[in-house]
């Protein structure tokens, strides 16, 4: 991990309240693996905000995010516009095992939740695993990177109130899935308490969140229960990664 | 340019370390710089035994700021001699211990621990912690808990104690007195302030332990004016801290009474900010016409 300067090549909405930046950084494209994410420095805020990396082209030197216009920050990392640039710690965290021997992969993703799940998919799909991606949304208008998904194999979409895709929650169609060797799951956490409950025989690995100070490990803001009490993980270091089964979600 | 500080028990090359609970026990911050160019490092709060700190979340963002309610999550004074220290060792600078406790006796065990260890230069008790429900916050608020529990450190431990204040009190200078009198050989100043945030969609409070302690450039005036308080009537060193972000805050403490400084926030947002203004610093005394650090202290010491 290492502080850069990354530049701003696009900055593009795809769905409502959605934007997907393309970000040109020789370092971080070359280095990041799946699911790590990016504390990104934003004008005038204290904190840096993660966001996880959605794809990356080490040729052309890119790494790409998907964020989500929730509140103060990422309202103003909208704002920032081709041309610029930001000022990033990167890549941090641990990011999603890949484990050799599968050959069946499930991903399960929430709304803001997919997007690391697409540059997993993409690698894991280059080792020529069979991919289900099984992604959900609150609605139609929320729904993004479809078309890249079916690209990586079967694809199912649910959204809340069934105006896309299947109608429900993604638990309510994880049953029609055949069987699988891993999931890979990343969205809100009343999600990710179902869908690792139902998956509960499984091996599978969760991708978290947590409110952060540092984003490197030293301020203990973002930690997670382990099992067992056996006291805490730090997200942002030991994560954001986890096997499903080491954390108390 | 001399930008050496002597303080009781410290020789300090530069007068820039990272305040406690803001850098770990610096293993982090070594993959960014060497860790030897700081003046010191305060680790984190070490407690007679492991604790596991508050629920999340634990920190918001404020205005020119933020709240944590960490909750002093440690993993106890014999796992930090064993593990921490020799790690911190490694570099040329002197380690302090911050050490808190929820009885007296807890204080005077985790202080005479420190004692084992050759690598540990001096304690900063940490009376003023706002995110604990026992000890902390109370030890810091009542002069007489205050200079009782630096008295009994002071007893048990052969290191110099420097007390670190709350600022949640109405007045700094009777608590500075009191640890004083009580033999303390230094202060640190300030803690953070007692503050909240509500969580207006889930009309909620935002932190799991409700209330947090505020910390960066918002609290930085009150920093100033409470260093400059003491300054004027107790004559024990300080290490300043609170909001420092840049190397003019620096200055502005040092003229406000401080001989060195500490920061904290302001390590999360950029993680080479100590080192940054250790570089800066040498320039910016020079463009202020002073010729070495000392001149500065010596300037600020007569500040009316
Ligand atoms: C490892 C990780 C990866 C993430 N990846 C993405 C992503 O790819 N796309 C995306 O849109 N969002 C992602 N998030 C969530 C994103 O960080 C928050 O939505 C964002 O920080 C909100 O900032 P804000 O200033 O808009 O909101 P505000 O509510 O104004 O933020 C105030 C503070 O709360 C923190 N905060 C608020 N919501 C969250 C949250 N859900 N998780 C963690 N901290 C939060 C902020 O970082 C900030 O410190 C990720 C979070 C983590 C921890
Ligand atoms: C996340 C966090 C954790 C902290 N933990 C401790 C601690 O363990 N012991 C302590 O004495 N102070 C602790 N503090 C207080 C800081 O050392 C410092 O006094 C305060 O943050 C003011 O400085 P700043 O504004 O530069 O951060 C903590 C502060 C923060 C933000
Ligand atoms: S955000 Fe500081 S330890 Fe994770």
């Amino acid at each position: 991990m290492r502080k850069e300067v990354m530049y701003i090549q696009s900055s593009l909405p795809i769905a409502r309240n959605t934007i997907e930046m393309v970000l040109k950084n020789y370092y971080i494209s070359q280095t990041a693996i799946p699911g790590q994410f990016l504390h990104l420095f934003i004008d005038g805020l204290s904190l840096r905000r993660p966001i996880s990396i959605a794809d990356v082209d080490r040729e052309k030197e890119t790494v790409t995010i998907l964020f989500k216009k929730e509140g103060t920050g990422t309202k103003r990392l909208a704002m920032y516009q081709e041309g610029m640039t930001l000022d990033v710690l990167g890549p941090n965290g641990n990011g999603f095992k890949l484990d050799k021997e599968c050959s069946r992969i499930l991903l399960v993703g929430g709304g803001i939740g997919v997007p690391p799940l697409y540059y997993l998919g993409k690698t894991l799909a280059k080792q020529d695993m069979k991919i289900i991606s099984l992604l959900g949304f609150q609605s139609a208008e929320y729904v993004f990177y479809r078309e890249k998904f079916q690209a990586l194999g079967e694809t199912w979409m649910v959204t809340n109130d069934g105006s896309y895709g299947e109608k429900g929650f993604v638990t309510d169609v994880l049953d029609k899935i055949e069987d699988v060797d891993r999931y890979y799951s990343c969205g809100p956490m009343p999600m990710l308490q179902a869908v690792t409950k139902k998956l509960e025989h499984k091996q599978g690995y969760v991708s978290l969140e947590e409110r952060m100070g540092c984003g490197i490990g030293a301020c203990l803001a973002c930690v997670i229960p382990r099992t067992n009490d056996r006291g805490y993980y730090k997200i942002c270091k030991d994560g954001p990664v986890f096997r499903a089964k080491e954390v108390a979600l | 340019m001399n930008l050496a500080v002597e303080l009781p028990g410290l020789h300090l090359k530069n007068p820039i370390m990272p305040a406690s609970g803001c850098f770990g026990f610096g293993r982090e911050y070594s993959d960014f710089y060497d860790l030897g160019k700081l003046g010191a490092v305060i680790m984190k709060a070490a407690t007679g035994n492991e604790r596991f700190g508050n629920h999340t979340p634990r920190v918001a963002e404020t205005a020119s700021g933020m709240l944590n309610a960490i909750g002093l999550q440690n993993p106890g004074v014999e796992k930090i001699i064993e593990t921490e220290v020799p790690f911190l060792a490694n570099y040329d600078i002197p380690i302090i211990a911050n050490i808190a406790g929820s009885t007296i006796e807890e204080y005077e065990e985790v202080a005479a621990a420190f004692n084992q260890t050759d690598d540990v230069y001096a304690l900063e008790l940490n009376i003023s912690c706002p995110n604990v429900k026992k000890g902390g916050i109370q030890f810091g608020t009542d002069p007489d808990m205050a200079a009782n529990v630096t008295k009994k450190v002071k007893q048990v431990s052969n290191l110099p104690v420097y007390v670190k204040l709350s600022p949640n009190v109405s007045d700094i200078v009777v608590m500075a007195k009191a640890v004083k009198a009580a033999g303390a050989d230094g202060l640190s100043m300030i803690n953070t302030l007692s503050g909240m945030k509500i969580d207006v969609a889930k009309k909620r409070p935002l932190l799991a332990n409700q209330t947090g302690g505020l910390s960066g450039p918002a609290i930085k005036p009150i920093a100033i004016r409470m260093i400059y308080e003491v300054k004027q009537q107790v004559s024990i060193p300080i290490i300043g801290m609170g909001g420092i972000s840049n190397v003019e805050d620096v200055l502005e403490f040092l003229l406000a009474g401080a001989s060195a400084v500490a920061v904290g926030t302001a390590n999360f947002q950029n993680p080479f900010i100590c080192p940054e203004i250790m570089d800066e610093l040498p320039m910016v005394l020079r463009n202020y016409g002073f010729h070495s650090l000392q001149n500065v202290i010596e300037k600020g010491a007569q500040i009316v």
